[in-house]
Order: C-alpha cells, then sequence, then structure tokens
C-alpha cells in the first residue's frame, strides 16, 4: 500500500485534466452558435408541450419557404422562461446574440432596447406591408417611443373565467350566467363558498398578479388601466383603491394553499370540481381540451366580469439582436413568422390565436374561434402579469407586492407598494 | 480534539455497555433509548419513504394527496422520463465534479503540507485569512465574480464551474490537509532533509504517499460539495449546460408539474453522493471532524 | 528548486522562500478571488448602477440606507435570524440526544448511525422536492403531506400552514435543513463522547457519582468544545440559506425571503448596485459569527 497511492494520484490528476479538457471543448462546440452562414439559431423557451408543438409547426413552415437556411433550436427549458431569460441575459451582454430570440412583446423589451441589444424594426414593417397585417391596436401597443422591436408570433388572452358548471348547480347557481360587474360575480362565488366549494382558484405569486390585472382592467376600464401604465391613471388613487378591495374581497375566496401550486394546479381544482372558478389565461383551455373536457357542457369561458368586450392581449414575439450572427436569416425567420402560413401552422398547434389578420382560421377549435372574434372586435389591452405592459423591473417589483399582499393581507400597504413600484419604475 | 484524529474513522464504543444485573430501572431505561432510536430512524425515513414510493406511482395516482400511500400500481414511467431528462445533465455534473475534486484537492496537499511544516514570515495571518475564505457566503462576491468569469473568457457551465469549485474549494481543502499533515512525525521530514531532498522531492517521496486517507476524505468533501451546489450553478450555467441541480430543480418546480419524475429525479440525483457515504461515509465524518473541529 | 547546500544554516528565505513559492499561487488566486471580489463588490454597492449598463456614478451609503428602510428587507432578516435559531437549536439539540443515545454503544448502531447520517449527502434541491410535498399548506379534505399524516393520525390539530404562515413560516423551512444535519451533529458529538477518557468515567464513578452526576459534571463539559464548532458550521450554513428556499417556496413567495433569496431576484432584473449591497450585509452578517472564531484560531497559531 506503500507505493501505489502515488501511482494511484498520477493516474487520478491525469483522468481529470482529460476531463477537463473533454468538458472544454464539449462545450464550446454547443454553444457557441453556428459558425455557418447558412444556421439561423432561434433562442425560445419552447421546450415541451404544445409550445414545442407550435414551434416544430413554425419550423417546417420555415424549411419550406427558406431552404437555403438551416433551423438551430436553441431553445432552453424550464422555469417558464426565467432560466432562458437570464441565458439570454449574459449571451447579449458576452456579445454572443442567437440569430433571434422570443420575447413577450412590449414592454418587457425594454431592458434590451435601452441597452441598445435589439433592432427597431419599423423600417422593416414599412418596407413588408406588415403594417397593414397585423391590427392597428397591436401595432399601437408594440411600439415604444414611436419604434417596433420585434414581430409577434401569436396572441394569448389574459381576462379569461373558467367555470365548473356542476359545481355552480351544486351552488344552486345557473350555470349559463355571465356577470356584468365583479360586484354580481363576488355575490355568486360567495354561494359557491357556503356550498362548502372553493369559489376561486389561484395559484403562485405569478397568478395573484394575473388576477389583480384582470380586477384592475375591471374597475378601471380599459382607459383607466392603460392609464396606469403611462402615468395618467394614479395609483394611489381612490378608483385604485376600490379595485384592490375588490382584490382582496375576491382572495378571501381563494384556495389557502395557493403558494403551493402553479397555474395548473388551479386549474385543475376547477376541471376536478373542487372549485367553480378560475382566472387564467386562454392557454388553460389545452388543460381542458387535454382531458376531454367539452366547451360549453364540461366547462365554460368567459372575460372576466366587467372586461366583457376588453381583450387583455400577450404575445409572444421574435427581434432581430444588434450584431446578429446571420441577419439575413433573423430576416427570413421574422418573415415566417409574420407570415399567415407560419401564423396559422403555429397557433393551431400551440392553441393560441394568430396576430396576422390575414391568417385562416377556419379550423381552429371552438375556444380558438370565440377569442379571434373578440381579437378583432374588442379593444386592446396590454397584460401585466406576461410582460406587454411593463418592464421587468417594474413587474419584480409588482409581484413582490402581491405576494406580500397574499401573506400580510394589508391592502393599504399593498396600494404603498404599487404606487412606489410605479414611481421607481416610470421614466 | 486532537488533529490527529484527522482522517481515522469514526471511533468504535469503547467495549461493550457494561453488563450489569438488570435491574428494572436499567430495563425501562434500555427499552426507552431503543424506542427513542427507533422513532428517530423512522422520522428520518419518512421523507425517504414518500420519495421512493411516489417515484413508483402513475400520472393519476401520484399527487400530493395520496402522498402516503403505496402506488395502486408499481411504474417505472416516472423514472424513464426523470432518467431523459436528466441523463445529460448527469454527464456534465461527473465531467464538473471529478476535475474539480482532483485538482482543488492536490493544491490543497501542496498548501497543507506547506502551512504544517515551514513557518515563514505570516504564516499564521496568511492561513487565518485563507480560512476566512471559507466562510463567506458567496453572495457577497457574486456580482464582480459573473462579471470577472466573463472577462476571463471562461465558458458559462461546466468550464465555469470547475474553476469556481476549485478556487474556493482551496481553504477547506487546504485545511484539510494542513491538520493530516500536522500528524505526520517530524523525524521523517527531518530524514528526507539530511538527505539533501527539496521541498518538491520530499512532497512527492514522503507525503504524497502517506496522505491517502486525507485525500479519501478531501476528495469526498469535494465531490459532495460540488455535486449539491446550487447557487453557482445558478449563476454561472443554465438547464442546457449546467449540472443536475439546475436541471432537478426545473423539473421539480415546472409549471407541468410531473411529481413521479420529480421523486425519481430527485433520488436519481443522490445516488453517487448516497454510494460515497455508504461506502466512505465512516472516513468522511472523521475527516470532517479534524477538518472542522479545531482544539 | 531543491536546495542543494546542507552547510549553510537553515535560515532566511532559503528556509522559507521555496514554500512561499509553492503557497503563493494559492495566496494570489484566493486574493483574487475573495478579497479583490469582496473589495469589487463593495465598490458596486455604492455606486449608482440599477440596471444591466454601467454604473452612473457614486451613490455613498445611499443603496444600504435604501435598504434599511425598505420593510420587506428587515423582514428577510428577522426571517434569517428565526431560521438560524430554529436550524440550530434543532440540530444541536437533537443531535446531541441521538449522540448520546448511541454513545455506550446499541445494537444495530452502524445502521442507526448510517440512516441518521444519509440526509447530509443528498442535495437541498433534491430533498427540497419530497419537502414541497410535506410541507404542503392545504387543510382538511385537500390536505397532503404532513397535514394529511397529521389528520390520519388523529392529531389534525398539529395542521399548520407551514411555510406560508407570516410570522413563523420561515421556522417550517428550518425543518428540512434540521432533518438534513442532524446526523452530522451527532457525528460531532458521538465523537466528542468517545474521545472521552476512559479513566475520566472510571474515576467519576470510584467517588460515587451516579450515572447522571458522571454525566452532568464530567462529560458533558467535555463536550464544550464540540458544540462550539457544530455552532460555527451549523451558523455559517444557515445564514446562508437559499437552495431549500428555491426549492421549496420560490423566488418571489414573501413569508419565505432571506438576504440571499432577494438578492437572487434584484441580480435577475438587473439591479447590481441593490444585489451587491445585500451581498455586503450578508457578509458582515456571516463575519459577526466567524471573525471572533478566526481570531481565536489565529491567537492559537501564534501559540503554535
Amino acid at each position: 500500500m506503500r507505493a501505489t497511492p502515488k501511482k494511484l494520484v498520477a493516474v487520478l490528476a491525469t483522468a481529470g485534466l482529460l476531463t477537463l479538457t473533454a468538458a472544454c471543448g464539449g462545450d464550446s462546440g454547443s454553444g457557441g452558435g453556428g459558425g455557418d452562414s447558412a444556421d439561423v439559431e432561434v433562442f425560445t423557451w419552447w421546450a415541451e408541450g404544445s409550445e414545442k408543438e407550435g414551434l416544430d409547426a413554425l419550423v417546417k413552415v420555415f424549411e419550406e419557404q427558406n431552404p437555403d437556411f438551416n433551423f438551430v433550436n436553441g431553445a432552453v427549458a424550464g422555469g417558464a422562461g426565467s432560466d432562458a431569460k437570464n441565458v439570454l441575459a449574459s449571451r447579449l451582454q458576452t456579445n454572443d446574440p442567437p440569430a433571434t430570440f422570443q420575447a413577450h412583446a412590449g414592454a418587457e423589451l425594454t431592458d434590451y432596447i435601452e441597452q441598445g441589444q435589439i433592432e427597431g424594426l419599423s423600417d422593416m414593417y414599412e418596407e413588408k406591408g406588415w403594417n397593414e397585417l397585423f391590427p392597428e391596436g397591436l401595432l399601437e401597443r408594440l411600439q415604444q417611443d414611436g419604434e417596433i422591436y420585434s414581430v409577434p408570433s401569436n396572441i394569448h388572452r389574459a381576462n379569461v373565467v373558467w367555470a365548473n358548471p356542476a359545481v355552480l348547480k351544486d351552488a344552486g347557481l345557473d350555470p349559463e350566467a355571465t356577470y356584468d360587474t365583479l360586484d354580481d360575480w363576488i355575490a355568486a362565488l360567495k354561494k359557491v363558498d357556503a356550498a362548502g366549494k372553493i369559489p376561486l382558484s389561484v395559484a403562485t405569486d405569478w397568478t395573484q398578479v394575473h388576477l389583480l390585472e384582470t380586477v384592475l382592467l375591471a374597475d378601471l376600464g380599459p382607459e383607466g388601466y392603460s392609464g396606469l401604465w403611462d402615468g395618467s391613471t394614479d395609483w394611489s388613487g381612490p378608483e385604485v383603491s376600490d379595485a384592490l378591495d375588490d382584490y382582496a374581497t375576491l382572495m378571501d375566496l381563494t384556495n389557502t394553499d395557493r403558494q403551493s401550486l402553479d397555474w395548473p394546479d388551479a386549474t385543475q381544482l376547477v376541471i376536478d370540481g373542487d372549485a367553480a372558478f378560475n382566472v387564467m389565461g386562454d392557454w388553460a383551455e389545452a388543460a381542458f381540451a387535454s382531458q376531454d373536457k367539452t366547451l360549453g357542457t364540461d366547462y365554460m369561458a368567459f372575460p372576466v366580469p366587467g372586461t366583457d368586450g376588453v381583450f387583455d392581449f400577450l404575445a409572444d414575439s421574435f427581434t432581430m439582436p444588434v450584431n446578429g450572427p446571420n441577419p439575413d436569416g433573423t430576416e427570413a425567420w421574422l418573415d415566417t413568422v409574420a407570415s399567415a402560413e407560419g401564423q396559422e401552422a403555429f397557433n393551431k398547434a400551440k392553441g393560441s390565436i394568430p396576430a396576422n389578420l390575414e391568417a385562416k382560421t377556419d379550423d381552429f377549435g371552438d375556444y380558438q374561434q370565440t377569442a379571434i372574434e373578440s381579437w378583432q372586435n374588442d379593444e386592446i389591452v396590454s397584460s401585466l402579469a406576461h410582460g406587454a405592459a411593463a418592464s421587468v423591473s417594474w413587474l419584480t417589483d409588482v409581484t413582490a407586492a402581491v405576494a406580500k399582499f397574499g401573506s400580510d393581507g394589508d391592502v393599504a400597504s399593498l396600494q404603498e407598494g404599487l404606487s412606489a413600484a410605479a414611481e421607481k419604475n416610470q421614466s | 480534539m486532537s488533529t490527529a484524529v484527522t482522517t481515522e474513522a469514526l471511533p468504535e464504543a469503547k467495549g461493550t455497555a457494561p453488563v450489569r444485573p438488570a435491574s428494572g430501572n436499567a430495563v425501562a431505561m434500555r427499552t426507552l433509548k431503543y424506542a427513542l432510536l427507533l422513532v428517530f430512524l423512522c422520522i428520518v425515513l419518512m421523507p425517504a419513504y414518500v420519495l421512493f414510493v411516489t417515484s413508483f406511482k402513475g400520472i393519476g395516482d401520484a399527487t400530493p394527496t395520496r402522498a402516503w400511500r403505496l402506488p395502486t400500481e408499481w411504474e417505472t414511467a416516472g423514472w424513464q422520463r426523470a432518467w431523459e431528462t436528466l441523463a445529460p445533465a448527469l454527464v456534465r455534473t461527473f465531467s464538473m465534479v471529478i476535475p474539480a475534486a482532483i485538482i482543488s484537492a492536490l493544491i490543497g496537499s501542496m498548501n497543507g503540507f506547506v502551512l504544517s511544516r515551514w513557518r515563514f514570515p505570516g504564516a499564521d495571518i496568511v492561513f487565518t485569512l485563507i480560512l476566512f475564505g471559507m466562510f463567506i457566503p458567496y453572495q457577497a462576491v457574486m456580482i464582480p465574480l459573473v462579471q470577472l468569469v466573463q472577462s476571463l473568457g471562461v465558458p458559462s457551465g461546466v468550464p465555469s464551474l470547475i474553476l469556481l469549485h476549485v478556487v474556493y474549494g482551496l481553504p477547506i481543502t487546504t485545511l484539510i490537509f494542513r491538520n493530516y499533515y500536522a500528524g505526520v512525525p517530524h523525524e521523517l521530514i527531518e530524514a528526507a532533509r539530511v538527505d539533501g531532498a527539496g521541498l518538491l522531492r520530499t512532497y512527492a517521496s514522503i507525503i504524497l504517499p502517506i496522505s491517502m486517507p486525507a485525500f479519501v476524505v478531501v476528495l469526498m468533501w469535494q465531490f459532495t460539495s460540488a455535486w449539491n451546489d446550487y447557487l453557482f450553478a445558478l449563476f454561472f450555467s443554465n438547464s442546457r449546460n449546467g449540472p443536475v441541480t439546475i436541471s432537478l430543480n426545473f423539473l421539480a418546480s415546472g409549471q407541468l408539474q410531473d411529481y413521479s419524475a420529480s421523486m425519481a429525479g430527485a433520488l436519481i440525483a443522490s445516488v453517487p453522493t448516497l454510494l460515497v457515504y455508504i461506502l466512505l461515509g465512516r472516513y468522511f465524518v472523521g475527516g470532517l471532524m479534524a477538518g472542522s473541529v479545531k482544539g | 528548486m531543491s536546495t542543494q547546500t546542507p552547510a549553510k544554516p537553515r535560515q532566511g528565505y532559503r528556509t522559507w522562500g521555496p514554500p512561499l513559492l509553492l503557497i503563493t499561487p494559492t495566496i494570489i488566486v484566493l486574493g483574487v478571488f475573495v478579497y479583490g471580489l469582496i473589495g469589487a463588490n463593495l465598490n458596486t454597492s455604492f455606486q449608482d448602477r440599477h440596471t444591466r449598463g454601467p454604473a452612473e456614478g457614486y451613490v455613498g451609503f445611499e443603496n444600504y440606507t435604501a435598504l434599511f428602510s425598505d420593510d420587506t428587507f428587515i423582514y428577510s432578516l428577522r426571517n434569517l435570524v428565526l431560521y438560524t435559531g430554529t436550524f440550530l437549536v434543532g440540530t444541536l439539540v437533537l443531535g446531541f440526544l441521538w449522540a448520546w443515545l448511541l454513545e455506550r454503544g446499541a445494537r444495530g448502531e452502524s445502521l442507526f448511525r448510517a440512516v441518521y447520517l444519509f440526509p447530509m449527502a443528498v442535495s437541498f434541491i433534491a430533498s427540497g422536492v419530497v419537502w414541497r410535498w410535506l410541507l404542503n399548506n392545504a387543510e382538511g379534505d385537500r390536505a397532503s403531506g404532513l397535514n394529511r399524516l397529521f389528520e390520519s393520525l388523529g392529531l389534525g390539530f398539529l395542521q399548520n400552514p407551514w411555510w406560508t404562515d407570516q410570522r413563523f413560516g420561515i421556522m417550517a423551512i428550518a425543518l428540512p435543513a434540521v432533518w438534513q444535519l442532524t446526523g452530522y451533529v451527532m457525528a460531532l458529538f458521538l465523537a466528542g463522547f468517545r474521545g472521552i477518557p476512559e479513566e475520566l468515567r472510571e474515576a467519576g464513578r470510584i467517588d460515587g457519582a451516579s450515572e447522571w452526576q458522571l454525566y452532568r459534571h464530567v462529560l458533558f463539559p467535555q463536550l464544550s468544545p464540540v458544540a462550539l464548532s457544530a455552532t460555527i458550521i451549523i451558523g455559517h450554513m444557515s445564514l446562508k440559506v437559499f437552495d431549500l428556499i428555491m426549492a421549496i417556496a420560490g423566488q418571489t413567495n414573501y413569508t419565505t425571503q432571506v438576504p440571499a433569496t432577494q438578492m437572487w431576484v434584484e441580480f435577475t432584473r438587473g439591479d447590481y448596485a441593490k444585489s451587491a449591497a445585500i451581498g455586503t450585509v450578508l457578509l458582515l452578517i456571516v463575519a459577526v459569527l466567524i471573525v471572533p472564531y478566526l481570531v481565536a484560531t489565529y491567537r492559537q497559531e501564534r501559540r503554535r
């Protein structure tokens, strides 16, 4: 045993160095982004489920339209995009941008714009006639200081209530009923409460922000709600106080274990008949559909009471990074994303609706049809919880205030927190 | 606690419990003792039970409300899904942890040797300052560290993490080796010196061959702490190039929660460190003690 | 490198030169990565640098005053204290008890020891996966995890909201931490017990001390250095708590805010100055615990 350890250490050390070099070599191969000029690396967080199916469908169209380009999937899974955003931030900072990356359309782009990391696309919109492809209300909401920075691929609606008719019937409510105001709805929620079911299901912090945004929209109206983001509505005013009181009332009628859940669990409570209502974006539709539930019999979907005629939108979109590795490839990708064919293929698979007005949607699902109709007729406002209305930093502060409220239930301090967040982030 | 304990196994009880005529009181005490030991055993195993049974459950079966029940049907689908998700990350973790452990152990061994034998001016203060590096919260250096690693051009993922685990592992590896070498008889080294052997030769021919026990401890320690690290991994890698803790946390806290795969994944991610414990645990505890318990 | 001149007196740089050279790379690396970066971090914390862009000048202590006038940061400091208290008391008391139970040997000792120790091998992230379930705060019909167990054992009154409780929620996060580290503290105490010379016990018995008196007056005092070491180790781990909270409650949850999670949130949104300031505060807190210990070590080194 005396001599061997020395040899062993030497062997181990060599092995270690070999692994080290192997590891370095291996990584630079996968992480470097293509040197090949035909490669178009598309950075997304669509790595699983219906999102991945949507991306696959979009890629198919891209490859048909652009046989010369080679799609490289830069998807980063995990954390509903939070991991991807961190990776992206570090890549952009080290000047290693992908050909294009996914970002929520709207104010979430602010940070990238301020850092000079993405190109303005208004000229491209002009040149390619995209200004006619997309609804005016959307284009307005994509602009930052008169410039558009991304191409929307799909639209989701945030202000939707999902309901279980069986639970409503048991509570003595009309399952077909819709509610004109939050007050009417709250009265119904209280009946469900009396019947011993969860009136309104909600999940962890970001879904509470989502709920809050729809309540603000209901009580302030589309104009007042939009004013929250440009400073024309006072966060510390009495209208917001009233809305926050309503929010507090609603939160009292939710499940206590919300912090342990994410949105699919909260939606599942409605599907399973444990809860009567859930407020969630229309991606929840996929959860019902995948469990063979039928709209109108097994579940109901309607705009959050008080927001009928308003479409609280969020959109995924694609950008053109500054100093990108392959500007022509990026342009080709954006072309496909904007095109009617690309939007049809993508949205049908993902369960969202096309932003492009020319896309054919006859064979889309029942719920999607109603959303498309609203999209064309309703007033459009930007979602807070999903990056359309406020910058990342602002949303972080709002989420912190909402999370605190979820724990201490103090309305006054919630309003203070929200005003402070607005003051800090409104430039 | 003398530093000589360094890498000895955890000592056994000295002799057996004295055999005395069993008075009623003693029997009661014994019963109480074993009852307590068993109760604690069950409590400690409880989370392991939940992990284990849930990992074998089917989709509908694996819900939090049924946590304590046995699976209605034992399925391995969760294990398969977890394996598919985690396998690439496991490979990366091994390729990160093994070099990190070996390099930091080798350097630590040389440092420990130097600090245990040679008194240069300011050796005490140097040692104390190195020791401090063991305790700092890495949050206090993280912001500039991210920039430093980026400007050094070290790619994110495995290479960055190797660098960090080596650098921030140096204090503890140095400490453990130093305490171990302090127990090496002076005569051994003096003999080498009289032979005219220089520092490196003394190290290579005298010290290294007797260092195996300390290497076991240090390698185990570094292996486990790099394997289980999440903080550095979070700042310096992502789910595409990072270690298994990152992938596991995304698997477990994703929106579409797959409970049986999460639980299976937690078990899979723990197998290497558990094996290390089971095989070498006795040395580990003894070594940690010497590393940390100064006396 | 080799000193081939045995005739010269072994003094001056020939003695300490080569070893110093050998250790110099480590000194430089740690000098940069520990002390240099602590300095750089301090520097950032005094800057006006609230976006990913470069700093826009210095603001003195403004970031710190902002931090300490923020209720949520005060709350997270309070959480850290509560967590550390629970973690320390839990591991020390239980670890001591386990070691005491095993101290004189027991049938199946190695099994008990192995089981008590194994949680230490598991990462906080992996154990967080299961503790997320166990600490689920649903009660009644939908109860799961520990609440469900309590109910089925007829201990329904023990059901509680765990980590979502506003005042004491953070203490629930300490439960998995205690579960993981108690075995380690036990091992420390066990080695402490077994390091006590048998003669001490014998002497006590000859003096006619009862078993309890023997423990109380002879054996326990011998363990105080072990207790101190355990406090230092567990204490500094506890002050850095991060992984467990991320795995169980996530980064946005209010009731489990601690400085480390806030630091991460500020980092992800690019507020580097605030993030750096939180890091420095954390360093100072750890220093309160560690520096006295280091000074004592240093004094000991001098005497060596």
